[in-house]
């Protein structure tokens, strides 16, 4: 029987068995920012450690960085020492910083594959949990916590105990509207945001396969929000394509030969799976969150699920869901309406994005009642868009499109809800207080899905709102 | 008295699954370069309204205050990677959680932190919880070698993963050392695994 590609990687990175039963596995890339790695070197300082391989550690900023006004210092004292922190420590170590205006800064996710430092078949690890987006080019990618940011920098290996792999096939053809950022928000509604616990996901299937890069790593991108340890799709021509002539990828026969041996970590055919789930992919509408975690998700024509219909705890987080939501049971999630727009993260903040929402608003306007912002993941990102006048249809539509970083995602910089405000979001989670009011509200969604919202300033289907055709 | 194997203490029931580490820790409390200060940031959001008022939330009932036991729900710890939970956690006195499952990277960070988290079916953990309303000052007294727990009389089982249970039983939870120890093996490794050319 053949290898998948996890056990592939997994193989090719053991450095042996430990004594509690897990196993050392080194990490062939490590990413950092500054929320989850000065702690790090911190304990290293402790322990009198140096970094092992500072060549396969790269830093960026992005969690606190400002998206309006980025100069230094930061107007909040904290940002600043973090960011001073990360600067130093990296001088000191010889670790490479991707600096504000230093053309390649941006969302840590963002950043390692526009560089073309994500690659297939190696292991990837960062002190985020949205790690699991660089699975997209078949590499094996951990979101991790900060002692083992310390574990790597010290030793480039973690202990790690193995998963299992559930193959995800997404099979048929995604209809018009329905986008990569729906499919993921359907998948984790079916499986739950526990389903994956103890699991890598293979996604394959002819909806994976048909897809480019970009929505390839909006997909892995939340397989953390399923549970999943990471998530992965097999290299393929696509991958390749990508990554051939990226700033750290090899050139000439360099690029052949390395194209070699990363098609050589798909996953065989006859390989093990210890699940396999098919989803259907001509059934997936745009979907919208409605409560409080990512599975609390339905198709944009369905209405909000009665608690009364479920048991137990089930129906207390459903009751608890809505009246933080501030919504109704049984009632259309179409109409509901929002307050502020988001389009950016590192689920949804890569070139086409932008592109996919300038192509519908382009002679638009936002409704008045909308604070809508477009962040960018990168600056390579924001220099694409804005070479290609995306910035402009942006603006022109009521957008305010700032620079880049992690924004009001997470909410740890400037842009955040006030009071409970509802936010139509392109972002990862609408977990309660998420971004960055205690009472705030989120609805997932695509980034189109988000612009349709922005301007009917209140839940709408993209199709309906941009009159999108279905390809006959 | 804690050796290597028990625990002991008091012990409060925190309701909910999928309790997410955004609610255990809110962003706003991760701009920090150390660890040090997170402890009164716990729950915070469910702690305090937005003038920082009490709630009332459990975890400041007064019969509840010293307690070192956290029993929640299912799918604790989800979300965010963020170290800086399970250390808010440890920093405000908790040193055991008992869930009927664990978001795997918040395990992971709580068992190098020395935390151990206890895996409990349904049935028992929903006894347990109700039992720890009813006597609020009672002590637990858990075996992780035997996986038994005692509280008020009564005797409960829980689950560990193995590779946890087993770093807990050696006192091996912080895998530091022994990941060090391999020096020579990691540069074995490193070499024979010819990555692209990253220096840019």
């Amino acid at each position: 029987m053949g290898k998948n590609l996890y056990q592939k990687v997994w193989d090719d990175h053991l450095v042996g068995p430990l004594e509690n039963g897990q196993y050392q596995i080194f990490m062939g890339l490590h990413l950092i920012h500054e929320v989850t790695s000065p702690q790090a070197f911190g304990m290293l300082k402790d322990k009198d450690l140096k970094v092992a391989y500072p060549g396969r550690t790269f830093a960026t900023v992005d969690h606190i960085i400002p998206t309006d006004d980025q100069s230094r210092p930061f107007s909040d004292p904290m940002a600043e020492r973090m960011m001073a922190v990360l600067s130093d420590a990296t001088e000191a170590h010889g670790i490479e910083f991707f600096q504000p205006n230093s053309g390649s800064q941006g969302i840590v996710h963002v950043v390692g594959p526009e560089l073309g430092l994500t690659q297939p078949g190696i292991t990837i690890c960062c002190g985020d949990s949205h790690t699991s987006t660089h699975g997209a080019f078949g590499s094996i990618a951990l979101g991790i916590g900060t002692s083992q940011v310390r574990d790597v920098l010290a030793s480039q290996t973690l202990a790690m105990d193995p998963l299992k792999v559930r193959r995800i096939e997404v099979t048929g053809t995604l209809s018009t509207g329905v986008t990569a950022k729906d499919v993921t928000l359907h998948i984790i509604r079916m499986l739950g945001v526990n389903g994956g616990v103890g699991y890598a996901y293979e996604y394959a299937g002819a909806v994976i396969e048909a897809m480019t890069m970009e929505e390839r790593m909006t997909v892995c991108n939340m397989s953390i929000e399923g549970g999943a340890r990471c998530g992965y799709i097999n290299p393929d021509e696509t991958t390749f394509a990508y990554l051939e002539g990226r700033e750290r990828v090899p050139s000439g026969d360099g690029f052949d030969a390395a194209k070699r041996r990363w098609a050589g970590y798909a996953s065989d055919p006859d390989a093990h799976y210890d699940d396999v789930v098919v989803i259907d992919g001509d059934a997936i509408e745009p979907t919208v969150t409605w409560g409080v975690t990512p599975a609390q998700a339905l198709g944009i024509g369905e209405r909000i699920p009665d608690p009364a219909a479920a048991e137990g705890l089930d129906q207390e987080l459903m009751s608890d869901a809505l009246r933080y939501m501030q919504l109704e049971a049984d009632a259309p999630i179409a109409g509901t309406k929002i307050d502020v727009a988001f389009i950016g993260s590192c689920t949804n903040g890569r070139l086409s994005d932008f592109q996919a929402v300038a192509a519908v608003i382009e002679g638009r306007k936002v409704s008045s009642s909308v604070r809508a912002i477009a962040v960018p993941g990168s600056e390579k990102v924001d220099q694409a868009a804005r070479a290609l006048g995306l910035h402009d249809i942006f603006t022109a539509a009521g957008f305010e499109w700032r620079k880049p970083g992690c924004s009001m995602c997470l909410a740890m910089n400037p842009d955040k809800l006030v009071g409970d405000e509802v936010c139509a979001s392109s972002s990862n989670r609408n977990f309660m207080g998420r971004q960055g009011s205690s009472t705030g509200r989120t609805i997932l969604m695509s980034p189109i899905m988000v612009a349709a919202a922005a301007m009917q300033g209140a839940v709408a289907d993209a199709r309906d709102v941009f009159q999108l055709e279905q390809a006959s | 008295m804690n050796d290597l194997v028990k625990r002991s203490g008091r012990g409060v029931y925190v309701q909910g699954n999928d309790i997410d580490t955004d609610r255990i820790i809110p962003a706003r409390f991760l701009k920090c370069v150390t660890f040090d200060e997170l402890g009164p940031a716990l729950f915070y959001d469910e702690r305090f309204d937005t003038q920082d008022v009490s709630k009332g939330h459990i975890l400041d009932a007064p019969v509840h205050q010293g307690a070192s036991i956290m029993i929640s729900d299912t799918n604790f710890g989800c979300g965010s990677s963020r170290e800086h939970a399970p250390q808010a956690l440890q920093k405000f006195g908790f040193e055991v959680i008992i869930a009927e499952s664990f978001a795997e990277i918040f395990h992971g960070n709580c068992t190098t932190l020395g935390m151990p988290c206890l895996i409990m079916e349904k049935t028992q953990r929903k006894a347990l919880a109700a039992l720890v309303g009813h006597h609020p000052d009672a002590e637990f007294l858990i075996d992780l070698q035997a996986q038994t727990l005692i509280f008020a009389n009564e005797q409960f089982s829980f689950t560990m993963k193995e590779s946890s249970r087993e770093a807990f039983l050696t006192g091996r939870f912080d895998p530091l050392d022994e990941l060090l120890v391999a020096k020579d093996a990691i540069q074995v490794v490193a070499t024979r695994l010819s990555y692209s050319d990253h220096s840019g």
